[in-house]
């Protein structure tokens, strides 16, 4: 088993002059579930986003290691599997199709039995063949699932992961976070109770923002 | 993995998102068929102006630039911007490394460039008769290193303004003042081609154009991963 390390350095981000959050020194290692918890628009996004290295951060820094080697910025998406309500995928494409062209773009062999046994486990196998602009919101956000998981990655974020999911798509995200995060590292970004239940150690954005920038908030 | 397995499959997965791109494409026509209407038009438009006025074969060969140069300008900033809009830029972003992502881009673009210049060449010849070209291996040489530049400036620029509010203006504005040098090494090779100088008397010009397409590829590699990131 690998052991994966991240560590937050310092990090602070704003849009223009509005600050986001500043200052977050923190570590999360793998086998364990963290959380990113706040208000809407308090910026667990944003963090999430800066932590999977699709955003930079205003100042600070984050370190992926992986067994004490630190990954290098471009070989970040190898490790990573995200799920986010920001990410779009293919509409054009078939589920199937998408999954495919995810595999090869990776450099991966595109395995149909290994897309098949996703798609099963999503209950998508049926719909396998239809173009994505006709899935609805819960059957994309399964789809994201399948494509965060299917390289295998060490490192798991998971923005909003049940949003759009009815009790039993709850119940099978729950089921993957349990069965991941023994050996990887998992993040949940969310305001959803039942989601935060399951994280070791929650980190509170709000809690990150400068004082000051407050104080003139409310003046 | 040897060094040479390495490099093969960088070279797979540039190859593997130029497949996505292309199926894309023949699925959405977004690209084919705005240069298509492009070009059909600037031709027509550019053949009822003539009527039956004599222009000289220097001017059509000119006018034959500034076709391919505007039709460019409509379909070659598909590659960055169609993801921007739909909102995919984050899933490329969790594919690929930046390198891969624009060889695979530059790709789609080198193929479209070369479809485009060839319909456009070969409408030209057909349609205009003043368009003589007296010695074709000169042209066709400039026409393969001038799609080339073409094709590199106009990914690097539509990854620079994709993330723009004024896309489409911004292309062009962009486009033109990186693009004019090209542009006019291209008019002159395309002068010398039509009044029938040879190849090895052409040789500053060909160089001209083989070292800018040098320049702006290394250029571009070097620059995308900044223009990448957020």
């Amino acid at each position: 088993m690998s052991s994966y390390s991240l560590t937050l350095q310092n990090l602070t981000k704003s849009f223009g002059r509005r600050l986001i959050f500043k200052n977050i020194n923190t570590d999360f290692h793998n086998g364990n579930i963290y959380g990113f918890a706040g208000s809407n628009g308090s910026g667990k996004s944003t963090l999430a986003k800066i932590v999977a290295g699709v955003l930079s951060p205003t100042k600070g820094k984050v370190i992926h290691q992986i067994n004490n080697k630190e990954i290098i910025s471009e070989e970040l998406h190898k490790h990573i599997g995200f799920v986010s309500p920001y990410l779009v995928l293919y509409d054009e494409f078939t589920a199937e199709e998408n999954l495919l062209h995810s595999l090869s773009i990776r450099g991966l062999h595109p395995d149909k039995e290994k897309i098949k046994s996703f798609l099963d486990n999503f209950s998508l196998y049926d719909r396998r063949t239809d173009l994505l602009k006709g899935y609805s919101s819960g059957m994309k956000q399964r789809i994201k699932f399948i494509f965060a998981l299917i390289h295998n990655p060490t490192l798991l974020i998971f923005d909003e992961p049940t949003s759009n999911l009815y009790i039993k798509g709850k119940d099978a995200v729950y089921k993957i976070i349990d069965e991941e995060y023994k050996e990887k590292l998992i993040i949940l970004a969310s305001n959803e109770e039942s989601d935060l239940a399951l994280c070791k150690t929650t980190l509170h954005v709000e809690d990150y923002l400068h004082d000051a920038s407050r104080i003139k908030d409310n003046v | 993995m040897t060094h040479l397995e390495l490099r093969t499959t960088y070279k797979m997965k540039s190859y593997a998102l130029f497949k996505k791109d292309w199926q894309s494409e023949l699925r959405t026509r977004y690209a084919i068929n705005a240069l298509a209407m492009f070009i059909l038009v600037t031709i027509s438009v550019i053949l009822f102006s003539i009527g039956q006025e004599k222009i000289s074969a220097n001017l059509t060969g000119g006018l034959l630039w500034v076709v391919i140069f505007f039709s460019a300008m409509s379909g070659l900033s598909r590659a960055f911007v169609s993801e921007e809009e739909r909102g995919t830029t984050m899933t490329l972003h969790l594919l690929a490394k930046p390198s891969t992502i624009f060889s695979g881009k530059l790709l789609f673009n080198i193929l479209l460039v070369y479809i485009m210049n060839f319909a456009i060449i070969i409408l030209y010849s057909l349609l205009f008769n003043s368009f003589i070209i007296s010695n074709w291996s000169l042209f066709l040489l400039a026409a393969l290193f001038g799609s080339f530049g073409i094709a590199v400036s106009s990914t690097i620029i539509a990854a620079i303004i994709s993330k723009a509010s004024a896309k489409g203006t911004l292309y062009p504005v962009l486009a033109f003042p990186i693009l004019l040098p090209l542009i006019l090494t291209l008019l002159e090779l395309t002068k010398f081609a039509i009044n029938g100088k040879t190849i090895e008397a052409s040789y500053v010009e060909l160089a001209v154009l083989i070292c800018y397409d040098v320049i702006m590829l290394t250029a571009s590699y070097m620059l995308f991963d900044f223009i990448w990131k957020d």
